[in-house]
């Protein structure tokens, strides 16, 4: 069978999988909408997280950045990681205790706050769309390259199957497709990492791999990996993959703003309410990052392989002998060649080489062609493309009940239309993520230029907003209403203001010289975070307490035991 | 309802309650640090120097950010896991009000 037919064939099965699962798990209740009756055991609630977390960006684009930028790609490894560890030790467990449904109602609860939840909900629904139409346009992307439909009808099909199952099965449903679609992802990330390291190196394990010395026709060469990569580097005129470019402060700003913007982000967050206890939310938090960590420790090892077979397999090749993977993704226009020097061979060499280089490579390629690049069979190739479709498709319905939670429960329940009944509250929710997955669909096909550039913004964002919002209102009982909302809204107007002043007003500014203390705008979400911090420490100084009852509050989410029950929230047992 | 209950007993809970909180933060600092020095110190600060430094075929820098911190991570959030486990064990008598049927 060929690439097409095999693609066709494993992304027919696994969407129909998904389908199957998503009608097995519809959704009753607004409680099984939203959290998915706060019934996921931690073990499957993790894997789902994992799913949710990991998009076409960790899936398709991390391993190839790291694999042009070698070390300075370590940020993403860490950042989008290390996050997980501040969601289990300082949010996750809380929140669960809290015991509702978003964040919004957190932010809107403790600091007894209609503008609170306000600005907390128009913040959700920023960062959850700018990170949806992300989604939807990586799955046009595989369908057009793999599947030979346009990017369009590619991008209609996934909005199709996205919403058939979130706008159906809510919280319930997208929680076992997402199991779903991470085996699916990572049998599609790893099947090709364990081939080629076993060709490169000879062991099975990637990160091992990673470390080990390389193979040539079975004979040992003398050199690991990396010191071959450097080499290899150093000759071609780039430079070395194991040191970095960026200034120290720069990747230690952009790091913490991947990390808190991870632990900030609010259909992360969400996973977490719909375990049953407080424990579970921690267990489940360490389930979600052992699932994670499987891709991102691959992910690096993939990013070198990848990086070596480019450079032996292109530099100095004649043009007519190249393979024939070059010629497919140049017609798709992901790569460009250009015989600078008319002598027929090609030159792929960095800007410290004396010769010009003749290629341009799409990074996002790396890991879709991957295969490829390294000869393995056709099916392997298919599974990469239902691999990447389900990394896509697991994100944007996470994204899409964010969305649709934030409209029919915080905007109307909580405050536009607070005598809504259960009934029109779960036609709100369904009718949100409809719109919503039409939305997305729309920017899919037509991408605002600034799609890349946003997702700097979605992390900035939810660095500045929530995450000292709700540190704060867990951590302190002394931060009133003034202090959070103040601080949200500085956070918020300085990381805003500081993004679109390098990206969109005078984007000719954008370098280290002109950047605050040389931090750059993907970094400029922990000063964000910090100046909120501060305004939120400092305004309540300077305030009266909060009331009575909100300190009362704050002691019972820090106690040990179940989660606290709330008048309205029916805590009956769905099975 | 614990309201009922005498306010010597409503003392000894919220002391109880107190110390339970100041114990977790007391097992959260440490290892928040940890967290900090893997990897905004292997991995960033300190990553330079630590290159110098060979470690199963990588420069123990370049280790510690691209696979070491997150494995250091991973064991963080299990140790967290079991330190929780034994001091909710611990303080079961509080914070009972919520206890559901």
């Amino acid at each position: 069978m060929s690439v097409q037919g095999w693609t066709n064939l494993l992304v027919i099965l696994t969407f129909s999988l998904y389908i199957i699962v998503a009608i097995r798990a519809r959704a009753g209740s607004t409680k099984e909408f939203y959290v998915a009756g706060g019934g996921i055991p931690p073990y499957l609630n993790g894997m789902a997280t994992g799913a949710d977390w990991m998009s076409a960006a960790s899936f398709i684009s991390m391993a190839g950045i790291i694999s042009f930028v070698g070390r300075d790609g370590s940020v993403y490894l860490m950042g989008w990681t290390g996050g997980y560890v501040l969601l289990a030790l300082l949010l996750a467990p809380y929140l669960r205790k809290f015991g509702k449904f978003t964040v919004p109602d957190f932010v809107g609860d403790r600091y007894y706050s209609q503008t609170a939840r306000m600005v907390a909900v128009v913040c959700a629904l920023f960062v959850s769309f700018t990170y949806v139409a992300g989604q939807m346009r990586g799955v046009g992307i595989v369908f057009s390259r793999f599947l030979g439909v346009g990017i369009e009808s590619g991008v209609i099909i996934g909005m199709a199957i996205v919403f058939f199952y979130a706008v159906l099965g809510g919280m319930k449903g997208i929680t076992y497709t997402q199991v779903a679609q991470y085996c699916v992802m990572m049998c599609a990330y790893l099947v090709p990492a364990i081939f080629i390291s076993l060709m490169m190196t000879g062991r099975a394990v990637p990160q091992l791999g990673f470390g080990s010395e390389v193979l040539e026709q079975g004979v040992g060469t003398g050199q690991s990996v990396l010191q071959r990569l450097d080499g290899l580097s150093a000759e071609l005129g780039f430079d070395a993959y194991t040191s970095g470019k960026k200034s120290t402060i720069d990747v230690f700003f952009i790091c913490a703003a991947l990390m808190v913007g991870t632990a900030g982000l609010p259909h992360v967050i969400v996973r977490f309410f719909t375990v049953p206890t407080v424990k579970g939310a921690r267990v489940s938090a360490g389930w979600a990052l052992f699932f994670i960590a499987i891709l991102y420790t691959t992910a690096p090892a993939v990013a070198a392989f990848a990086r070596l077979n480019l450079l032996s397999t292109l530099q100095g090749r004649s043009y007519s002998a190249l393979p024939d993977w070059f010629q497919r993704w140049a017609d798709a226009g992901l790569i460009e060649y250009q015989d600078k020097n008319h002598d027929g061979i090609v030159q792929y060499v960095g800007s410290n080489s004396p010769f010009a280089n003749e290629v341009t490579i799409d990074r996002d390629i790396m890991v879709l062609a991957n295969p490829e690049i390294a000869r393995l069979p056709d099916w392997v190739t298919g599974l990469v493309a239902a691999g990447g479709l389900a990394a896509a498709l697991s994100t944007a319905a996470g994204l899409l009940l964010v969305i649709s939670t934030s409209v029919s429960h915080d905007l109307l329940k909580k405050g536009l239309r607070p005598e809504i009944s259960e009934k029109g509250e779960l036609l709100a929710a369904r009718i949100a993520a409809g719109v919503a997955v039409v939305i997305a669909g729309y920017f899919g096909i037509h991408p605002p230029g600034f799609v890349a550039q946003v997702v700097a913004l979605a992390f900035g964002l939810a660095a500045a907003s929530f995450f000292p919002a709700i540190i704060l209102g867990i951590f302190s009982k002394r931060v009133n209403q003034l202090g959070a909302v103040s601080g949200m809204l500085s956070g918020l107007l300085f990381t805003l203001s500081y993004i679109a002043f390098f990206k969109f007003i005078s984007p000719e500014l954008n370098n280290a010289e002109h950047w605050l203390l040389g931090i750059s705008p993907e970094g400029i979400g922990s000063l964000g975070m910090v100046l909120n911090f501060s305004v939120a420490l400092g305004v309540s100084a300077l305030t009266p307490p909060p009331p009575e009852e909100i300190q009362e509050l704050v002691q019972k989410i820090r106690e040990p035991g179940p989660p606290l029950r709330h008048a309205g929230v029916a805590e009956v047992d769905s099975h | 309802m614990k309201q009922n209950q005498s306010a010597q007993a409503m003392n000894i809970g919220r002391g109880r309650q107190k110390s339970y909180w100041r114990r977790n933060i007391e097992r959260l600092l440490p290892l928040l640090a940890v967290w900090f020095l893997t990897s905004f110190g292997a991995g960033i600060l300190f990553v330079d120097k630590l290159d110098e430094i060979e470690f199963l075929g990588f420069p123990l820098g370049f280790f510690f950010a691209q696979q070491g911190s997150i494995y250091v991570f991973l064991i963080l959030i299990v140790v967290y896991i079991r330190t929780m486990n034994t001091l909710d064990d611990e303080y079961q008598d509080v914070g009972p009000e919520e206890n559901p049927s």
